[in-house]
């Protein structure tokens, strides 16, 4: 385990750092935005295209400080039984059968020992409450858009009181409240109440000399012309008129595959025969023909000089 | 709030002026159209007293934090915070100069959303000579007289007319359709088995009995989602459209788009519960009404930008126009097959079909009527109660719907 760092990070910059040293290489805005919601201690949404790194702040803002990272993946239909809790049934229903065999009687009794913290079941949320030595977890609620509008009403205790009320039992606080961070890509708009409790971020297309710091961070290995002319080429490529342009997570498996493919340098050819790895959509690669491709590759090899 | 251990010491920000001109500022932004509740302006002031007042970078990114919670509104934010704090004016001034917006009762003309950072600053009834210094300001921003003239058009259309569309619409049964969701909820002739609901029911007589509790898949209406096209050949049909999907929108989610030379999102307009006042609104944000249409354009624009955001869940979609598009390329086609995959059933409504001897000669209805799922027409009333009954059928299962194109070409 790293050190822990100290915490809340002292400065906007102190913030940059901490992130910069796990490997996440943030802007000046996204180091702002959490600087304040650790030091508020709110909730921060971050919002952007698929592939941009929304996940990752939340995976190495818990390598960096050292704390569990708990991550509550939202599915369609996701409802409390899946993202709080749940009750051990068999469990439950055997406890009954003693307490009956063992001649009790008393109905208030056997209520409160079968609904007791014993059997109950903890998920993601109330986990994510629940005291840990190394100091609260980060919460990570991954594409809260593609749950339902019931399942945000929910969150929305969660999100403002770092509680969560269990009817048989009470109600769950959290002593220390957890770090959480929620994305988005935006397939649906999440409601109005919801991002009043939280700080909001729209994570974008890195600029060219970010993605290639990121770019080294993440893959050392990459020879530096190599990733120049990488980076330089998915530029070019989100400036044309797609349907999905490729995200940093795409660059960095272009890169990978060059580097499998051991290429030095990105000639057309190659870009045709691995232009999958970018582009997602059939309508896009099909747009993105030899000329097309030849073209772009001009506009790189002018930029990549020009990135730092 | 313990005082923030920030390397550079500075005054707390709820001393002295700071704090003033952040609730300024705030003021300006909900004048510009952002949602600022008090909380909001709470939560600015605490960051930047968290943050610190270092560059004037970090001020801007700690206030976006806060006051920022909508891509949209990230524009909006940037101009205000240009002119606010580039400005420095002191509070007392810009307070001053905000006054106008307190003034009750001021009749609201109506203005063009790219105008809402300028009327933020100089208030509503601005005199007359910075009326003339505005035009030079906002020249970048402003849309075009004719729009604003057309726009007034639309406000005031005659209410004898509203009330009698407004009525009849209002008494349409709407639709029954369901689509069933993945949630499940307490239902006596669900599939599944209800465990938790059944324990509880269990301890009620001590455990003696164990009653089987059920769930079954909660079902809801089936989303909408309506692409009207505005152009000058559909004004007439463009408003009682409006009303109808106002009252569909009362039931069940609706996602309203309004397309002419652009595409428009005027879902939240839309969802005031008053229709006057929601059609008030929405003509306030469309610039281009009775303008010319750029079928293919709009669609490409819907589904790059707003097809996964609100073709997610399976909608219908309505698309109502009269296909009347001069430059159709194969692109329009490839635009509107897109659409067809990404829903449950694509809906033309066309205002033509009211001709019997209709005929689709025009390349553009030509070239998109393969991809729809079904066509009728949209120009009175009874129509628009044959829409309803279409709706209520059951949903045509995508493997039907390549057959029922095959059938028509």
């Amino acid at each position: 385990m790293p050190d822990r760092a100290s915490f809340p990070p002292p400065s906007i910059d102190a913030t940059q750092t901490l992130l910069t040293g796990a490997g996440y290489v943030p802007d000046r805005a996204l180091a702002t935005v959490l600087h304040l919601a650790l030091r508020m201690g709110r909730p921060l949404l971050l919002e952007g295209e698929a592939g941009v790194g929304k996940t990752e702040v939340a995976r190495t803002l818990a390598r960096a400080l050292g704390r569990r990272l708990i991550r509550l993946q939202c599915y369609e239909g996701l409802d409390l039984a899946g993202a709080a809790y749940e009750w051990n049934y068999p469990a439950q229903m055997i406890a009954i059968r003693l307490a009956e065999a063992a001649g009790e009687s008393d109905k208030a009794e056997i209520a409160s020992g079968v609904f007791s913290e014993r059997y109950l079941q903890r998920r993601p949320l109330l986990e994510a409450l629940m005291p840990d030595p190394a100091g609260p977890p980060v919460l990570l609620i991954d594409e809260l858009d593609r749950t339902d509008e019931a399942f945000e009403a929910f969150l929305l205790e969660v999100l403002s009181d770092f509680q969560i009320s269990i009817p048989e039992l009470g109600t769950v606080k959290a002593e220390h409240p957890p770090i959480i961070i929620l994305t988005s890509n935006r397939t649906r708009e999440i409601h109005d109440a919801l991002k009043r409790r939280c700080l909001y971020h729209w994570v974008d297309y890195p600029s060219a000399e970010r993605e290639l710091e990121i770019l080294r961070a993440r893959l050392p290995q990459v020879p530096q012309a190599l990733s120049r002319q990488v980076v330089a080429f998915v530029q070019a490529l989100r400036r044309e008129d797609l349907f999905k342009v490729p995200g940093v997570a795409e660059t960095l498996d272009w890169a990978a595959a060059l580097v499998e493919l051991d290429a030095v340098a990105v000639d057309p050819a190659l870009a045709q025969d691995t232009l999958g790895v970018l582009l997602k959509y059939q309508d896009d690669i099909a747009r993105t023909d030899a000329a097309a491709i030849s073209r772009l590759l001009d506009e790189a090899r002018h930029a990549a000089g020009r990135i730092a | 709030m313990p005082p923030a251990a920030s390397p550079e010491p500075l005054r707390p920000a709820h001393e002295g002026r700071l704090a003033a001109n952040i609730l300024y500022f705030g003021r300006l932004l909900r004048a510009a159209g952002l949602t600022v509740g008090p909380g909001v302006m709470l939560d600015a002031v605490t960051a930047v007293e968290v943050a610190g007042v270092g560059t004037r970078q970090d001020l801007y990114w700690t206030l976006h934090a806060v006051f920022v919670k909508r891509h949209e509104d990230h524009d909006l934010f940037d101009a205000v915070f240009a002119r606010f704090w580039r400005r420095r004016a002191p509070a007392e001034k810009l307070m001053e100069l905000l006054s106008p917006v307190a003034v009750p009762r001021a009749p609201e003309p109506p203005k063009p959303g790219q105008r809402r950072v300028e009327e933020a600053f100089w208030g509503i009834s601005r005199p007359p000579e910075v009326e003339e210094q505005q035009v030079s300001l906002d020249a970048r921003l402003t849309a075009s007289d004719q729009d604003v003239l057309r726009t007034r058009d639309f406000a005031q259309m005659s209410a004898e007319e509203l009330r009698e569309a407004r009525r009849r619409i209002a008494a349409l049964r709407l639709p029954q359709d369901t689509i069933r969701t993945r949630r499940l909820i307490a239902d006596p002739r669900g599939a599944r088995p209800d465990f938790r609901a059944s324990l509880r029911a269990s301890l009620a007589t001590g455990g003696a009995l164990l009653p089987l509790k059920r769930r079954g898949p909660r079902e809801r209406p089936t989303p909408v989602v309506a692409l009207l096209d505005i152009s000058g050949s559909m004004a007439d049909y463009a408003r009682p459209v409006l009303h109808f999907l106002h009252a569909l929108a009362t039931r069940r989610r609706v996602d309203t788009f309004l397309f002419g030379t652009r595409l428009t999102n005027v879902t939240r307009a839309l969802r005031h519960r008053d229709a006057d006042a929601a059609l008030t609104e929405v003509s306030r944000l469309v610039p281009d009404w009775s303008g010319g249409t750029r079928i293919a354009t709009s669609l490409r624009a819907f589904n790059k930008d707003w097809s996964r955001r609100v073709l997610a869940q399976t909608p219908i979609v309505l698309l109502v126009t009269d296909g009347l598009e001069r430059d159709a390329d194969e692109t329009l086609a490839q635009e509107m097959g897109r659409l067809q995959r990404s829903c449950l059933r694509l809906v033309w409504l066309n205002p033509l079909l009211r001709y019997s001897g209709f005929e689709p000669r025009a390349r553009g209805i030509r070239a998109m009527l393969p991809y729809v799922d079904d066509f009728r027409p949209v120009h009175d009333l009874a129509s628009l109660e044959a829409l309803v009954a279409a709706l209520a059928a059951p949903p045509v299962p995508f493997a039907g719907r390549k057959l029922l194109v095959a059938g028509e070409e």
